[in-house]
């Protein structure tokens, strides 16, 4: 009994402590899920006389990506991407944040070319607008232009099974 | 001595330097209106800085965000309510009191209060033990 409370104190103390184990503390949970994804116009990557505007997406679910070509992990997640276009099941949208023009398109010649359409957020502005704090990130966006779901880090073939894939199917997506 | 005196002088000066980047401030009201709102908020790359301490690209862009909305009219609650909406209560160093946030606020003190009650609890449990001597000034007395 004399030893009772100490020990609560030390099972609960160890609780606590072994629940922030292994716990990614660098994950910020967004705010934006559920909620209308930020509206832009900016120019195209592959042409810059071109404008993108985040209204021509509406209508159809689509997944927005963030990468630029200084991003170690945007080359890992890379043949993912490459391999999910290639199911044309729904559009990449891939916003190349904080990048040069002629490196971005340097990086996809040489890695390939996943995006159907690449609006350039030269400055980070339209980023800050989406929550973005580190790339990869990547949006998966509905018929209404409303985030369902954020991966921060990259996409994996897991994540696009296990979060998207239902996601999609429940949206009536096939 | 004097070695350790010019070294407290130059840690001093470097804690008085501000953030990297200088901003076109219009003037110094500006500028400490600024830098206390900077320093509220945390860079989300570099977790532990605040955005006027760290060189991190976002930590700038924010900075100049920040700036632009000071510029724009806005008041410093409509600021940090512009960041929390992109990044959620984490961006704020000081988040708001509320049920998420409440063992943040409240378990520090609860905690407390809890320790002084067991120390109160086993300090004043039971007395002298029975068989030992009494206090030693009593028995210099006797």
């Amino acid at each position: 009994m004399r030893y009772l409370v100490p020990l609560l104190l030390f099972l609960g103390l160890g609780v606590l402590l072994f629940s922030g184990l292994g716990k990614d503390t660098r994950y910020v949970p967004s705010p934006l899920i559920d909620k209308p994804a930020a509206a832009y116009t900016l120019p195209e990557l592959r042409d810059p006389a071109q404008t993108i505007d985040s209204k021509q997406f509406s209508g159809k679910p689509y997944l927005l990506n963030v990468w630029g070509s200084w991003c170690v992990a945007c080359q890992e997640e890379h043949p993912v991407l490459l391999d999910y276009a290639k199911s044309k099941k729904i559009p990449l949208v891939g916003l190349n944040w904080k990048d040069e023009n002629d490196t971005a398109l340097r990086w996809l010649a040489a890695l390939g070319d996943p995006y159907d359409a690449i609006p350039v957020d030269a400055d980070g502005k339209v980023a800050i607008d989406y929550g973005v704090y580190g790339a990869p990130e990547t949006f998966l966006i509905d018929a209404n232009g409303v985030i369902r779901f954020k991966q921060v880090g990259p996409m994996t073939r897991e994540i696009i099974a296990k979060e998207i894939e239902p996601r999609l199917a429940a949206m009536g997506v096939k | 001595m004097l070695r350790i005196l010019w070294m407290l002088a130059f840690v001093l000066v470097a804690s008085i330097a501000q953030a990297i980047d200088p901003l076109p401030f219009a003037n110094e009201a500006e500028e400490q209106r600024f830098q206390a709102l900077a320093r509220e908020l945390r860079c989300l790359v570099c977790q532990n800085q605040n955005i006027a301490d760290s060189d991190a690209g976002l930590a700038k862009d924010l900075r100049n965000e920040v700036f632009a909305m000071i510029r724009a009219g806005k008041s410093d609650d409509e600021i940090k309510q512009f960041l929390t909406e992109r990044y959620g209560d984490f961006v704020l160093y000081r988040p708001p009191f509320k049920g998420t946030t409440l063992v943040l606020w409240v378990g520090p003190i609860l905690i407390l209060i809890v320790g002084f009650a067991i120390a109160r609890k086993m300090m004043l449990r039971g007395g002298p033990h029975p068989d030992l001597p009494g206090p030693i000034d009593d028995q210099v007395e006797r």
